[in-house]
């Protein structure tokens, strides 16, 4: 049987919404406050999906061991207490928490071995959240 | 086709066991869940719904019967109680919220009639949930 497990997680970062093709005017105008040269920060919330058949013998679809233990080294630890500009997967884009759900999103599905990544879900602030599925519909 | 979610609080004590492991097996893949004294939380279940809206109630589901229906079928039966030890289901399978999410869609599934359920939910704690839509 098929079951969807979710594990929330949270971490500290600051960033600078700024494209560098566009010129500096653009920038303010396509990104307000979020432009500050200075930079600004939130406290994120991460949701991580897995999917799977229900282990006969475990009852789980996944060890939240092996979970936990993959989501706090290769994402909290990374992204913790950061600028997220600084880091190479931003060099070239805005760190928006579009682009990082994304990112969390590959990784995981790149290198976690324990259960199928189903979506990640990413609060930036109480009011606004996102969702990536890979490109498919995520499911409500 | 419009979805209705209605929650519900519990609170039960569980802990997670395979017989056919040996106890140092059990506490590798369980660790503190293996404990056999048990543990508890406070569960919240969230049931989804999915049907037409009536034209004349204007009602997906009546949810004052969706409500009696959850209590008699699920809170009644789980609330302050051990899972394992009380439980018939999780005398045969290990009361992971994975299980409980299953097992509640088993009870609740046959007794709707006018609305189709669509997603059985159970938080196990605010940041830990699991999800079951039926057999996909």
């Amino acid at each position: 049987m098929k079951a969807y497990l979710t594990k929330r997680y949270r971490f500290s970062a600051s960033h600078r919404l700024h494209c560098p093709e566009m010129s500096a005017e653009e920038n303010r105008a396509v990104y307000g406050k979020c432009n500050n040269p200075h930079g600004h920060g939130h406290n994120y919330f991460v949701e991580v999906t897995v999917a799977g058949q229900v282990d006969q013998q475990t009852g789980m679809v996944c060890n939240l061991a092996d979970l936990d233990a993959f989501v706090n080294e290769r994402i909290v630890e990374r992204y913790d207490l950061g600028n997220l500009n600084t880091l190479p997967e931003f060099s070239g884009r805005s760190p928006t928490t579009e682009n990082l759900c994304v990112e969390i999103f590959e990784t995981l599905q790149r290198e976690f071995r324990h259960a199928e990544v189903e979506k990640v879900r990413m609060e930036e602030t109480m009011l606004n959240s996102f969702e990536y599925a890979g490109g498919r519909q995520p499911r409500h | 086709m419009v979805y209705l979610t209605r929650k519900a609080e519990f609170s039960a004590s569980h802990y997670y066991n395979n017989p056919a492991f040996t106890p140092e097996e059990n506490q590798r893949i369980f660790g503190k869940c293996n404990n056999p004294h048990g543990h508890g939380h406070n569960y919240t279940l969230e049931v989804t719904v999915k049907g037409e809206i009536d034209p004349r109630s204007g009602f997906v589901v009546d949810l004052k019967q969706l409500k009696e229906i959850m209590d008699r079928e699920v809170i009644g039966v789980v609330d302050h109680r051990h899972l394992n030890e009380e439980i018939a289901e999780f005398k045969v399978q290990i009361p992971t919220t994975e299980n409980l999410a299953i097992t509640i869609w088993k009870w609740l599934g046959p007794k709707l009639d006018v609305a189709r359920l669509h997603r059985i939910r159970v938080y196990e704690t605010p940041d830990l949930f699991a999800d079951y839509y039926g057999e996909e």
